[in-house]
This record gives C-alpha cells, sequence and structure tokens, in this order.
C-alpha cells in the first residue's frame, strides 16, 4: 500500500514562503491499494494537484472517503479534474448529517451552487456516485476493506481505517479526544466519564495496530486549553493515542494555517524531547505534502 | 392487547409525522437560544435544557437511534448522545428543534401543557430517586422513562384536539382514569400511541414497554417499569402538575415489595421533594416569571 500526502494544512490553504516545506494546501491523502485501486481520503484543496497527475491514466475510478464537511475538506472536490472527462467514475463516501438531515450528495450540491461555482453538477461528465456510510459498516473497494470510526468534532466526522493485504492506515480526519463536561463534583460526572472512556475504547480498538496513524494534531498542549471544544487534537493526544493503540508509525497531520515551517519542527520537537524517557512509543513524523511511503 | 388499543397503520403514520413538526416546550425553546447565543455555551447546561423537555429529547433520542447510527445498543441518555454525537451536532440539533416554535400554552383541546410538563417532570426525578433505591434500574434511564410516560398524551392533545377534549371531559364527569376514556373516544390510549412512537424512533425496548405498560400492573416487569409506575402514582397522589387524570391505582404486591410497603410509606420513605418539585415548577412555568 502506498500513502501520499496532498495537503497537510488545518482550516485554511495557507500558501507562502513561511510554509513552503510542509505545504499550504488543505487535507487530502491518497492511498494506493497494491492492485492500484485508488482511495483519496478528503477533498481539500490538494486533491487539485494529485487529480492533474490522473489524466495520464485515464478512465480513473476515484473512491473519495470524506471524514467530514468543513471547508478544509471538501473544498477542492469542485475543481477535481477527472469529474469534467466522460469515463471517469467518482465514487464519494461519508457520513450522514443528523443536522441538515442530508446525506454526503449534500457536499456536492452546496458547492456546486451557481452563484459559487460556474459549472452545476449536471455538466460534470464523469459518472458520479455517493454512499452515505455507518458508523462500524466496511466497504469494500477491491481490495482494500474500509473501516469508518464515529469520532469527536463540531459534526459529524468519521475516521477512516483501510485493511489491505495486512498492511493497515487509520486516518482520523479532524478529532478531540473527548473530555468530560462535568466538573467532578456534579452529579452526573461518573456517568460521563464512563460514557467517554467507553468511546475512547472503542476509537483505540479501531485503529488497533495499524502500520500508519494520520492524525490531527493541530495545538501544542499549551494552546489547547483556550481552544477546548473546537474539535481538535494536541501532537500530545495523538501521540498517547498512537501508543495506546499500537501504531508503529505516527504522521501528525492537520497543522495550524499560521505556524510556519520552523515554528511547527519546533513545537514537534519539544513534544518529541519531552517524552523520550517514556519510549515505546511509535515513530513519529509532521506529515508533509509531497510525501509518499510504502508500507 | 386486543379489541380497542389497536393502532391502525394509518393513525400511527398520521401521528409520527405530525410529531416531526411538534414545537417543544416555552421554557427550553427560550433557554437554548439564550445559552446557544454564546458561543462558549457550557454542554452541561445545554444538556440539563434538553433533559427536561419531552419533546427535544424525543426529537434527539430519535436520531440517535435511527439506522443511520447503526448503534450497537440503543441510547436513552443525553449525555450519552453528547458523547456520541459530539456536543456540537445536539447543540445544532436542538437550536433546530427550537427553531420550529414553541408549543402553544392554549391548545383547542383544553389540556394545560405547563401541568403536563410538572407531572411529567415530577414523575422522572422521583422514578430517579426510587430506582437509585433498587439497584436494578439505571436512574437516568428511569428518568428518561419517566419524563416520556405520558408522551401520548400531549400528541393527542396537539393532533387530535376534538377527540381529547372529550376524553378530558368524560374521564372527569365519570371520574373514570384517563386512559379507559382515550379507549372508548379515540379507540387506543395514550400508553399504545407513545410506545407506538418508541418503537418506530427504535427506542430500546424496555422504554417502549415501560410506556407501554405504565397503566398495566405487571408484576414481572422490572425496576425500571416498578420505578416509573410508582413515581407516576406518587406525581398524582401529591398533586404535582397535572397529567390529566386523576385516578390514582393501587400498587400491585411486587411492586410494594420492591419498594418494602404502600405507596404512603414510599412517599415517606423518600423525605423531602421540594427540590424535585420546585426545578420541574421554574422550568414548566412559561412567560417573564419562569
Amino acid at each position: 500500500m502506498k500513502i501520499k500526502f496532498w495537503g497537510v494544512r488545518g482550516s485554511i490553504p495557507s500558501p507562502g514562503p513561511n510554509t513552503a516545506r510542509y505545504g499550504g494546501n488543505t487535507t487530502c491523502i491518497e492511498i494506493r491499494t497494491d492492485d492500484d485501486e485508488l482511495i483519496i481520503l478528503d477533498a481539500g484543496t490538494g486533491i487539485f494537484a494529485l487529480s492533474q497527475t490522473l489524466l495520464r491514466a485515464m478512465p480513473v475510478t476515484a473512491n473519495v472517503f470524506i471524514t467530514h464537511t468543513h471547508w478544509d475538506h471538501i473544498q477542492g472536490l469542485p475543481f477535481f479534474i477527472p469529474i469534467f472527462i466522460p469515463g471517469n467514475t467518482l465514487r464519494l463516501h461519508g457520513a450522514f448529517d443528523p443536522v441538515s438531515g442530508r446525506g454526503i450528495e449534500h457536499i456536492m450540491e452546496v458547492q456546486l451552487q451557481y452563484s459559487y461555482f460556474p459549472v452545476r453538477e449536471a455538466e460534470m461528465k464523469a459518472r458520479i456516485e455517493y454512499e452515505t456510510l455507518m458508523p462500524e459498516q466496511s466497504v469494500q473497494v477491491g481490495s482494500a476493506t474500509i473501516t469508518p470510526t464515529l469520532l469527536n468534532h463540531p459534526v459529524i466526522n468519521f475516521g477512516y481505517r483501510i485493511d489491505c493485504n495486512g498492511k493497515s492506515v487509520f486516518f482520523t480526519g479532524d478529532h478531540e479526544p473527548h473530555y468530560n463536561i462535568y466538573a467532578p463534583e456534579d452529579e452526573a460526572y461518573t456517568e460521563y466519564q464512563a460514557l467517554i472512556e467507553d468511546k475512547e475504547k472503542s476509537i483505540v480498538a479501531a485503529m488497533r495496530g495499524v502500520d500508519v496513524l494520520i492524525a490531527d494534531a493541530s495545538y501544542t498542549s499549551a494552546e489547547y486549553p483556550s481552544r477546548k471544544g473546537w474539535g481538535h487534537g494536541t501532537f500530545d493526544s495523538c501521540l498517547d493515542m498512537a501508543k495506546k493503540a499500537g501504531a508503529r508509525i505516527l504522521y501528525c497531520t492537520h497543522h495550524e494555517p499560521i505556524r510556519s515551517d520552523e515554528a511547527l519542527e519546533r513545537e514537534f520537537a519539544k513534544v518529541l524531547e519531552a517524552r523520550l524517557e517514556e519510549g515505546g512509543g511509535p515513530e513519529c513524523r509532521l506529515a508533509r505534502e509531497g510525501e509518499e511511503i510504502e508500507i | 392487547m386486543s379489541g380497542v388499543n389497536q393502532i391502525s397503520p394509518e393513525l400511527a403514520k398520521k401521528l409520527t409525522q405530525a410529531v416531526e413538526k411538534m414545537p417543544a416546550f416555552p421554557k427550553s425553546v427560550q433557554k437554548i437560544l439564550e445559552l446557544t447565543r454564546n458561543l462558549d455555551c457550557e454542554p452541561k447546561h445545554l444538556v440539563q435544557v434538553i433533559e427536561k423537555d419531552p419533546v427535544i429529547t424525543v426529537k434527539i433520542l430519535r436520531v440517535l437511534n435511527s439506522a443511520y447510527y447503526n448503534l450497537p445498543s440503543k441510547i436513552t441518555s443525553v449525555n450519552h448522545s453528547v458523547a456520541f454525537l459530539g456536543f456540537n451536532t445536539i447543540k445544532n440539533l436542538a437550536l433546530g428543534i427550537a427553531s420550529v416554535g414553541i408549543l402553544p400554552k392554549q391548545n383547542d383541546a383544553g389540556f394545560d401543557i405547563q401541568q403536563y410538563l410538572l407531572h411529567s417532570l415530577t414523575t422522572a426525578g422521583i422514578a430517579k430517586l426510587l430506582a437509585g433505591k433498587l439497584g436494578d434500574a439505571d436512574p437516568m434511564d428511569c428518568y428518561i422513562a419517566g419524563l416520556l410516560h405520558d408522551f401520548g398524551k400531549v400528541v393527542f392533545a396537539q393532533f387530535m384536539p376534538g377527540e381529547f377534549s372529550q376524553v378530558l371531559q368524560e374521564s372527569s364527569s365519570e371520574n373514570i382514569p384517563l386512559h379507559e376514556a382515550e379507549s372508548r373516544i379515540i379507540g387506543i390510549d395514550h400508553s399504545v400511541v407513545g410506545a407506538m412512537l418508541a418503537e418506530k424512533w427504535q427506542f430500546p425496548k424496555a422504554l417502549a414497554d415501560c410506556i407501554r405498560n405504565h397503566h398495566a400492573p405487571d408484576d414481572g416487569a422490572g425496576g425500571m417499569w416498578a420505578s416509573v409506575y410508582t413515581a407516576n402514582q406518587i406525581s398524582k397522589k401529591m398533586a404535582f402538575g397535572d397529567g390529566g387524570d386523576h385516578c390514582i391505582e393501587v400498587l400491585p404486591p411486587a411492586v410494594r415489595n420492591c419498594f418494602g410497603g404502600d405507596l404512603d410509606t414510599i412517599i415517606a420513605s423518600l423525605g423531602d421533594l421540594s427540590n424535585i418539585v420546585e426545578e420541574a415548577r421554574l422550568f414548566s412555568q412559561a412567560g417573564a416569571d419562569a
């Protein structure tokens, strides 16, 4: 299985000299199975560059799995060039949104309103299919099995595990570890604590033993308290999660848009250094746009 | 059940669809709008509001237990809903429900929704207390069952006001239990309608059964049923609000054994209920004084 990062930035595209090394595009990850099936995790602005590489070998069948519907994870979709060319197929997968009461077909419809984009869905020449997924219900893409897990973000967010020929990768999308909404002295504290501990166990179980865990590490632990409830993790929370799950390699992603390459490396190094004595954890890396690994 | 109390598929469909558009209670709508104006709204404060409104509670549990989430075990608590879907999703669901409007204080059936809510909230609070004494029923499950046990009544009042008004009159003039008057006039009673909705929304079986049987003494039904059944009688006996039914049922022997005595003994053993009543009263009253 091959994994390539096409967008690693959180929230908003952030091009410029300060982010040139890690990249300014928002979330998009390409996965190629051993049989060369194409799985794309999220359709942030990184998908545009990816899509240009696909034109060399058409027809394209792209299996896109959307973690959640925030802009930085879907914004590149109308610029996914293969959708304009007959013979190609785009299969979009994602969660049901209980607030709008809509399935994943909603993400195209919202973005293709004529005032915001000049091409209507009916004018797109590729075949576009939608599949709204349920938590824990696996789907098959050729030789790969993809299993969604409900994580914690302001909108419904699926983490996806991809298993293929004994290799595996888990991508969290955006995820903040659950926290107790009650104070220890509140009556409901214990009940709520048990609920979130159960939830955490099921999340760790879903990513158990993966070769690669790609996780939302937007903040440092020092930044987190003022951003609690925003739906993102920290370098430390990702490391904890990766350790519990026994992941072999951890990629920290969803880099803060205002964090320069230097600052990113500095903060990351600080975390690793502070936890040096712990030992036994995964190999930790920063996700970088353009980086490709084979597992 | 046979004969009467068989709900026709047409009526089941009509009522289910009607409830989808049903507005929530005034105080919770006001509170939700107030709390969500603040971006840093404390999750626990919103949970406390949702848990006091039968309409919002059923609508949120309905989403959670729907086929979309494929839950291995059904969810009955609002806290669990928050832990599962995330606070912001629950907040936005609640906001969507609040934006439907408010349940009118005056309805054509002449059914007092403030008194209904006070009865439901006190039954819920007392059921939770009773469950705490038993140990074999989850107190929060009993709270929700108590909150929703009479949901069928507010559905009747809202969507079959003519018939329900007649039910209220006959029940009062002939001094018969409300559910008997409902069976006679509408053909089904509120416990059947409440249970039908709970099943339709895929709520846990124990919750639907508890709603269905809250007027049907069943010695083998377990702690959740016993807690809700008894709490309902206590709320009526103490006249905490008014669900339109003034007939206090005699506790079956198994329930007396469960709680160690008859209704008066149980009431005495519960001690001071003024906290439950006061909190419920504040919440059930709409308007400036609330």
